[in-house]
Order: C-alpha cells, then sequence, then structure tokens
C-alpha cells in the first residue's frame, strides 16, 4: 500500500515534469522592445528572438526596435501607456526609478531557477533592488584602455600597469605631438567614465558606491585627491582639445589618423575602430592602471538586461523569453564576435576569441576584487549623474574651477538625496 | 445642414430661425474653442497646479506647495542652472531684436526692379523655410573647430582657430546668429511687403522738401512701416522666448550647461535622459509663461486700441 | 519708391549694384551651399580632410541612394506628410469657422474669445508640454500620428483663427447684409457667400501652416517616438545618430528634409508671403 502511493506519487510527479513542457507551448501575442538600433547589434537580437518564434511556432512576437537614444527618455511614457512583454534596459540605479513605481515585474521567481541562480549569479548584484530582482541581464561589456599599439612601438612604450608609468607613457606621447587620450564629452558620460576609473583607483570601489549613493560629500578630501590626479594628466596635455564638442564616435578618427594614442571606452568602440581600417596589429587593450596601490581594482562593466513591464500582457511568455536570451547556448550566440561582440553574462556560455573579448574576460574574472561597477550613469541616481557628469565636463575644459564645480555638486547631493 | 435649411424655410417661425444670429457665432466657434480649451488653455492650468507638486512622471505625485519655486530661487542665488537660463534667455531676447534691422536693412537692399529681383528675393527668404534642425546642423558644422567655414574663413587671416559651440562664453551667441539667420529673413519679407505699400507721394514731397537717405528713412518711410515693424517686433520676441530646437541639436545645453534658455532647461529636467522633474519642470515653464505674458499682454492692448480706433 | 531706384543712379553705383548682390547671396547661403557639397562628396573626403575642396568622386546617387533605400528617411518622409497634411486641413476648417464666427457676428465675448486665441497662440508652448504629453497618454495616442496631429490642430486654431477673422473682417460687410435680407439662412451665407471670397486667404494659410507644422521638431519629440510615427524633423536626429561622424549622409539627408516645404514655398510663393505679411500692411 505504502509503496503503491509512493509510486503514485512519483507517477504524478513525473507527469507533472512531462505536464511543464506541454504546458509550456506559448501562445497569444509577445511584444518586444529593444533599443538595440545600430546594424549589427539589432541583426543579432532579431535572430534570436527568431529562434525563440521557431521553438515556440504558436506564438505571435512582434518586435519594435526604438533608436538607442530616443528609448532612455521613451521608456517612460511605453511603460506607463502602451507596455511591451519585454523591453531592454539596463541594471543597478538605472531601472530603480522604474522599479520603485511599479513599473516593472518582479522576476525573483525566475531568479529562484537553479539555472539561472547558479549561472547568472555575477550579475545578481546589479539587478537586485529591494531584496528582488526585476531583471534578465543578457551582456554586458569591459571598459579599459584601447591603444595605437603602433604608437606605441614607434615611442618606444610598453602597457603601463601604475599612475607613475602611465604618466611617464603620456609625456612621451605629447612630446612626439599627439595626444594621449581621445574623447568626445558633447554628450557628457565619457568623462563618467574617466571619473569612475580614477576615483575607483583613488579611493577603491566602496567608496565610489557611497558616492554615487549620496553618502560621502563632494568636498571631501578623499574626493579632491581624486581630481587632482585627473588634473595632472589635464595640465599635460593629454586629452584632444575640443573634446566638448565630439560625441564618443566623432572622437574616433583622432586614434585613427594617429592623433590621439589612446582611448578610455567600452568594447563596443572597437568595432568601428576595425571598420575605419585599424588592424588588430595596431589595436591592443590594457586594464586602467592602478593609482592608489592600497586599494584593490575594479571596473566598470555595464550590465544590459531584459525586463517585464508590469503591464504585460503576456508574462508566461515573457519569463520563458527570459530564460530563453539568458540560456548558455544563446548567450555564446548573440555574444561572439560576429554579433554583439561582448561578454555573456552566463557561466556556462563560451566567450568568443577575439582577442579584446578575451583579455576582457579574463581581466573581470580574475583582475577586479574590488568590485564591478555598472557605470556612472547607471550607479548615481539620474539626477545625480546629471549635474555630476556636467562637473567633470567644466573640470576638463576648466580645471581650476574645481572649487565651485564641487561646492556645486555638494548642494545637487543635498538636494537629491532626501 | 441642409436638413436644417429646409425645416427652418418649413417652419419661418421657428426658434432657430428667429435666434439663428445669436446661435449661429456659437455653432462656428464650438469645434475651435473645444480644441483650444482642452489642448490649449487648461493644460496652461494644469501647468500651474503641477509646478506645486513633486513628480517623476511615474509614481505618485506629491504636494509641496512652493519648494519648487523656492529651489529655483536658490538656484538663482548660487548662480546655478536656472539664472543661467534666465540670463540666456536675456540675451536672446536683446539679440534677436536684431533681426528686425538686419531684415529691414536687406529688405532695403532689395526693394529695387532689376532683372531677376525676384528670384533674389525668394532666395534670400530660403532660410526660413527650411526646419531649425536642419539650420541647427549646418551651423554647427559651419562652427566646427577642425574643419567648419567660419575656421577656415578665419584662417585666411591667420586667425583661429576657435571653438564657438564649445566655449562657455560664446555658445550662446553662436547659437543666436545661427536662429537669426531665418529670422532676418522673416523680418526682411515683411518689410518688403510693406516697402510696397509706402506711399510714393508722400517720398516724393519728402525729396522736394530735400529729404535723403537715413533722413527719409526715419521721418518718412519708418512711420509708414509701422504695422511691419509690429508684427517683426512681435514674432521676433515670441520666436526668442520659445528658442528650443536650435540649442537641444547644436549643444543639448553645453558645454556644462552655458546655453541653456528656460524652454530648454524645462526639458531638460522634466522630460529629457536624467530628467525626472515634472513639476520642477512646470515651475519653470511658470516663469517663462509670466515673462511672455508681459509681451503677450502689449500685444492685446495694442490690438484692442487699434479695433478701438476704428 | 524708396531707396531711389536703383536705375536712377549713377552707372558705376548699378554695375557696383549687380555685381555685388551675387556675391551677397552666395554669402548669405554659404552654410546651406556648404551642405550641398558635402552631400554629394565620397566618405573618403572627410577621412583625407578634404572639406572644402572639389568632391574627389561625385557621389551624388550613391548617397542619396543610401538615405532612400538605407535608412528609414522615406518612412519619416511619410509620417511628415501624413502628419502634416489632416492638420493644415484640420487646423484650417476649425479657424475658418471661428474667424466667420468673430469677423462677422458683433456678440459681448466676441473680443474676450478673440484675444483668448491670441493669447493662447503666443503662449510659450512649453508650458503645454508635460499636461498635454499626459492627456495624449490618458487618450491612448501617444507616439500615434493621431496624437500629434490633434494637438497641432489645437494649437495652430490660434494663430489661424487670428489670420481667418482679421480676413473675413476685411470682406466687404454689405453683401452678407443682402443676403440676410435675402432670407438666407447663416450657414448657406457661409458656405456660398464667404467662403468663396476666402480662397486667397485658404491658400495662404495652407500653405503657412504646411510650413510651420512640417518643420515642428519639439512636438514630435515630446509626443511620438520612433520610425513608425515621428515626422522627419526628429527622424533626421535618430538618422544621425546611425550615421555618426559620416557627414555626407547627414548632409544629404538633411538637404532631404528640407526639401517639401522648399518645394512648397517656391511652387506658391506668393500665397505664401500674402500668408506671413497679412496683417503687417493694412
Amino acid at each position: 500500500m505504502h509503496s503503491i502511493l509512493k509510486r503514485t506519487a512519483a507517477a504524478v510527479a513525473v507527469g507533472l515534469a512531462f505536464a511543464v513542457p506541454a504546458k509550456a507551448e506559448l501562445t497569444g501575442d509577445l511584444t518586444i522592445f529593444l533599443d538595440t538600433s545600430n546594424p549589427a547589434p539589432r541583426a543579432t537580437m532579431e535572430e534570436m528572438i527568431g529562434r525563440f518564434g521557431e521553438k515556440n511556432p504558436d506564438l505571435n512576437i512582434e518586435i519594435t526596435v526604438i533608436d538607442r537614444e530616443a528609448y532612455k527618455t521613451q521608456i517612460r511614457n511605453f511603460l506607463t501607456a502602451n507596455a511591451p512583454d519585454v523591453a531592454t534596459w539596463y541594471a543597478a540605479n538605472r531601472m530603480r526609478p522604474y522599479v520603485e513605481a511599479g513599473l516593472f515585474e518582479d522576476v525573483s521567481d525566475l531568479w529562484a531557477e537553479p539555472e539561472i541562480a547558479d549561472n547568472l549569479a555575477s550579475t545578481k548584484g546589479a539587478m537586485t533592488i529591494d531584496g528582488k530582482q526585476w531583471g534578465v541581464p543578457y551582456t554586458y561589456y569591459q571598459w579599459g584602455v584601447y591603444y595605437r599599439k603602433d604608437i606605441f612601438e614607434e615611442l618606444g612604450l610598453s602597457e603601463p600597469t601604475t599612475w607613475e608609468e602611465e604618466k611617464a607613457n603620456c609625456a612621451k606621447i605629447v612630446e612626439s605631438g599627439r595626444a594621449c587620450y581621445t574623447i568626445g564629452t558633447k554628450f557628457l558620460w565619457t568623462a563618467g567614465g574617466w571619473f569612475d576609473y580614477l576615483n575607483m583607483r583613488t579611493n577603491g570601489f566602496d567608496f565610489h558606491m557611497d558616492l554615487a549613493g549620496g553618502k560621502v560629500s563632494w568636498e571631501d578630501d578623499r574626493v579632491k585627491q581624486t581630481f587632482a590626479n585627473w588634473k595632472e594628466l589635464i595640465d599635460m596635455g593629454a586629452f584632444i582639445d575640443n573634446h566638448q564638442t565630439y560625441s564618443w564616435q566623432e572622437a574616433l578618427p583622432f586614434m585613427v589618423n594617429g592623433e590621439a594614442a589612446a582611448y578610455l571606452m567600452g568594447n563596443f568602440a572597437v568595432a568601428p575602430l576595425r571598420d575605419s581600417g585599424l588592424t588588430d596589429d595596431q589595436l591592443d587593450f590594457y586594464q586602467f592602471v592602478k593609482i592608489n596601490p592600497d586599494v584593490a581594482l575594479s571596473e566598470d562593466a555595464p550590465t544590459d538586461t531584459f525586463h517585464i513591464p508590469s503591464a504585460a500582457k503576456n508574462k508566461e511568455a515573457a519569463r520563458a523569453f527570459l530564460r530563453f536570451a539568458a540560456s548558455p547556448e544563446e548567450q555564446t550566440i548573440i555574444n561572439n564576435g560576429k554579433n554583439l561582440g561582448q561578454l555573456p553574462v552566463n557561466a556556462q556560455s563560451s566567450v568568443d576569441d577575439d582577442k579584446f573579448l578575451q583579455q576582457g574576460f579574463e581581466m573581470l574574472s580574475s583582475n577586479s576584487t574590488g568590485g564591478v561597477a555598472q557605470f556612472w550613469d547607471r550607479d548615481a541616481p539620474a539626477e545625480m549623474a546629471k549635474v555630476s557628469m556636467e562637473g567633470f565636463q567644466e573640470f576638463m575644459i576648466k580645471p581650476d574651477n574645481l572649487d565651485r564645480i564641487l561646492s556645486k555638486l555638494e548642494r545637487a547631493r543635498k538636494r537629491i538625496y532626501k | 445642414m441642409t436638413a436644417t435649411t429646409e425645416l427652418s424655410q418649413a417652419e419661418p417661425e421657428s426658434w432657430f430661425h428667429r435666434n439663428q444670429q445669436a446661435i449661429a457665432p456659437w455653432l462656428f466657434l464650438a469645434p475651435g474653442i473645444l480644441f483650444f480649451l482642452v489642448y490649449v488653455i487648461a493644460p496652461v492650468f494644469q501647468s500651474f497646479n503641477l509646478s506645486l507638486y513633486q513628480w517623476d512622471g511615474l509614481g505618485e505625485a506629491e504636494y509641496i506647495g512652493l519648494r519648487n519655486y523656492e529651489d529655483l530661487y536658490y538656484e538663482w542665488v548660487d548662480r546655478d542652472a536656472f539664472y543661467v537660463s534666465l540670463k540666456n534667455n536675456l540675451i536672446w531676447l536683446v539679440l534677436y531684436l536684431l533681426a528686425i534691422p538686419a531684415g529691414l536693412f536687406i529688405a532695403l537692399l532689395l526693394n529695387q526692379t532689376i532683372w531677376g529681383i525676384r528670384l533674389y528675393k525668394s532666395l534670400f527668404f530660403f532660410p526660413f523655410v527650411i526646419s531649425q534642425v536642419v539650420v541647427g546642423l549646418v551651423f554647427t558644422w559651419f562652427y566646427d573647430p577642425t574643419f567648419g567655414l567660419l575656421n577656415q574663413f578665419l584662417g585666411l587671416f591667420g586667425a583661429g582657430p576657435i571653438n564657438v559651440l564649445g566655449n562657455e562664453n560664446l555658445v550662446t551667441y553662436g547659437i543666436i546668429l545661427a536662429g537669426l539667420w531665418p529670422q532676418t529673413a522673416y523680418c526682411m519679407i515683411l518689410y518688403l511687403t510693406g516697402l510696397n505699400a509706402v506711399d510714393p507721394e508722400q517720398i516724393e514731397a519728402g525729396r522736394l522738401d530735400g529729404a535723403k537717405g537715413a533722413r527719409m528713412l526715419w521721418y518718412i518711410v519708418l512711420p509708414q512701416l509701422r504695422p511691419a515693424t509690429f508684427i517683426a517686433f512681435v514674432v521676433t520676441i515670441i520666436g526668442a522666448l520659445r528658442s528650443f530646437d536650435l540649442i537641444s541639436v547644436m549643444t543639448q545645453g553645453g558645454p556644462f550647461g552655458s546655453s541653456r534658455v528656460l524652454a530648454y532647461y524645462m526639458f531638460e529636467v522634466a522630460l529629457s535622459e536624467y530628467g525626472f522633474r515634472m513639476g520642477y519642470g512646470a515651475a519653470i515653464a511658470v516663469v517663462l509663461f509670466m515673462i511672455m505674458m508681459c509681451f503677450i499682454v502689449y500685444f492685446l492692448w495694442s490690438m484692442y486700441s487699434e479695433e478701438k480706433g476704428h | 519708391m524708396f531707396p531711389t531706384p536703383i536705375e536712377k543712379q549713377p552707372k558705376a553705383a548699378q554695375l557696383t549694384y549687380k555685381a555685388l548682390l551675387p556675391i551677397a547671396l552666395l554669402m548669405w547661403l554659404g552654410p546651406l551651399l556648404a551642405v550641398a557639397l558635402f552631400s554629394v562628396k565620397p566618405d573618403a573626403d572627410f577621412v583625407n580632410a578634404n572639406y572644402w575642396g572639389l568632391p574627389s568622386s561625385f557621389e551624388l546617387m550613391h548617397n542619396y541612394g543610401q538615405v532612400f533605400f538605407n535608412s528609414d528617411m522615406p518612412r519619416y518622409m511619410l509620417n511628415s506628410v501624413l502628419i502634416t497634411v489632416p492638420t493644415v486641413i484640420g487646423a484650417v476648417a476649425l479657424s475658418t469657422m471661428t474667424g466667420f464666427a468673430l469677423g462677422i457676428y458683433k456678440f459681448r465675448a466676441n473680443m474676450w474669445i478673440f484675444f483668448m486665441f491670441v493669447a493662447g497662440n503666443f503662449v510659450p508652448f512649453q508650458i503645454l508640454m508635460v499636461p498635454v504629453r499626459d492627456l495624449t497618454l490618458d487618450l491612448g495616442l501617444y507616439n500615434t500620428k493621431t496624437g500629434l496631429v490633434l494637438f497641432h490642430i489645437a494649437f495652430q486654431t490660434g494663430f489661424c483663427t487670428l489670420f481667418m477673422r482679421n480676413f473675413i473682417k476685411a470682406l466687404p460687410f454689405a453683401l452678407i447684409e443682402a443676403a440676410r435680407v435675402e432670407g438666407i439662412s447663416e450657414i448657406k451665407i457661409f458656405w456660398y457667400v464667404v467662403l468663396p471670397l476666402m480662397k486667397p486667404a485658404l491658400a495662404a494659410l495652407s500653405v503657412l501652416m504646411f510650413t510651420f507644422i512640417w518643420n515642428d521638431y519639439f512636438w514630435a519629440v515630446v509626443l511620438t517616438q520612433g520610425a513608425e510615427s515621428q515626422p522627419v524633423t526628429a527622424g533626421i536626429t535618430s538618422f544621425n545618430a546611425q550615421f555618426r561622424a559620416a557627414y555626407h549622409l547627414m548632409s544629404a539627408g538633411s538637404i532631404v528634409a528640407a526639401l517639401p516645404p522648399v518645394a512648397m514655398f517656391f511652387l506658391m510663393q506668393k500665397h505664401f508671403i500674402a500668408g506671413l505679411t497679412l496683417g503687417a500692411v493694412k
């Protein structure tokens, strides 16, 4: 009797196990909003969604691709008015306003499933607000210094690892009539990247996060030390002139034409640099140097994510899609060099053998012990990010205004974090 | 429509027929007034109301009284963004008016009857027809520090290069110059039409009195151009206060916020990538509205006196 | 005529005038001509810093081909048409009626209603931004061409009413009185007496509205998103994001975006100028 019951229970369990895939035959409509508007990522995503569609033939999938910049302002409209079932967005503080307004669905249940919990553990923190998870990442990428190897060789320079070496290299580059770094700060965020690295290297990851979280004064001496380091480079003439009038793409030609030797940028800069004719023999990558030797290295690695709006109509299919996008196979495919050319978030997937991706993966998995930041405008609240990045830009042009800039940021901090 | 008329003809003493002169205007006005109330008048009051709230556009709005205005006041005291915006708005207001004399000058230059002058007139008017977005792009390249026409030109004299849009002291003037281009064309066309209507007899009388050149212009021609000047003044002021497109396209308010004006600043704090302060944006709009109101009242008042005069 | 006709000036002055005029025009349109030049240059010229020399090859077909066949430009253009045309029809229709009511009838509120339209027309439209966006969201019309059209119609009714009312007021009132004596209903007076007389005003206002609406950027940014509903003025900025630093394509795109209102202007020049300057000359 007892054994029969047990067997029945087992049979029921087996039946249930079979029932799950049967039930998972998804139907209805699934609308997906994407911000991957550049041609290559766009094609990648459309192919991935195509594969998802093949597995779910009864599901009617509709894709809307919105310009990446426009998307950033439009998300708040469509989340309230015209919500899709799945939307792309960014991790950390960048999703906070939507989480707090109850516009993103809590997907902690997905994160409780072993496939996701075990394999995506490294990004869990960035997806967590108030102890719950609000989305699933699909890609991330390293930041670091991309440089012209041929120029370094011509000047007899090698990849620096310390701040002194970095400055010595830069002095020689400036002497050769070039700028050390190209940058375009018209849209501000590129200056945020410099601040991230200088501050994390000077004061460490935890301090950096406290600053982003409004817990430290901008007039603190440690912050001033970060800017003092930055000023050393500015005073050397390390950055190209007129960077405030260029976008990050418009700053690329300076590196291509050899007027600047390096670019502190995300890995997405590699594709346009290659497109404009630089070969892998001319182009290389190094991790941003150590400044304060007592501080553990930490890196920027922004994570791009999928979310389910609370107002989504087909949440079941949306969850299935999130599982699919985070799966090791899909992660391997969409992030390979021919597609996004970035790093997969799933620990089970393999990284493309592109040299930059390999170096980035290596750096993030073994040489970023201090922590991984999302990026200044994702870690700090939107308003603080805006006003501070404006301050960084002003500082890069008028380093002598530092005190005024910092007191302005301090006033903003007191207002914004309440 | 026809049904009503047939009805009124069938029953000549119907209520509608007797009162139709009183009712008809309201019927004609109804759709226009309805649209206008819903989309223009009501939102003005809603904005006034919203400016008393703190609202991120997503969650619940919180009533905070006059705190948004208080924040604006402190931004003013601290010489922050609001101060810069207001100051730039004043610069816009004053310099944009240069479009009026510039337009008059070109109109005088072109008020001839040589062969092909009509084509000249339309080509000079051309900038006004193009979208401000395109004007903004064109001027962004004109000012480009590496290849811009301006710096090529300065280079001929061994001067420059200057980065107009990257310099916090020059950027507003650079954008205003871009804005003056189409606005001058507008004023020019107003004056060209005005000049057509100038009374030739008065000119001849002036000539007999020995008036010439500038004196003639000042004492005889300009008074007759008053209606054109009035319209040019109104549209230029309005254009200056509404300036948004050019700033958005050319600098996005930069570098470090030094080219903001109120119209752009309010968009920035309320709806741009990093902006979530709907109430604050509304408060800025209210300030802008108050400034504009001075001109609106002036305009209505002059219209009113003119109507009375007729 | 003022200034003195050039024919009455000395020969030297005449020649100077005729020689300087084309030069002045070239300077006036300089920035625009530069864009036209850019738009026919090959990509290579920008890499080689040949910005101002002659194009190393003439790429008109290729560049404009890219704009038309390799971007969302045609869609944006179509959107612009689908937004502009209904708005022009709607705003002109509404304001012909309001203009008629305010220009013909004498009633106490007349002046106040007229002033409401005029004042509304001059309001800084940024003050409408947040409420109108919310209203559009509530109506479910956010990111639709209809949402944009409805707002444009409403807002432009202010200016159009001012225009139409002044025009109708200048019509011979005796005609209407005569019709009334005949016992013709008010609606028929509007349709058969006044409307035919308004043809020039209708033409002028339509052309003017077309340019205004086509060139709108602010509301396009506030009320729409993406290629399915945005007009070309907003589209050109995302076009530029797509082809950042590809100056030849950006130039070609800008020229394409500018063409329809320019064509409208040249075809309907007389009406256009009449529209703009009505009220400037009495």
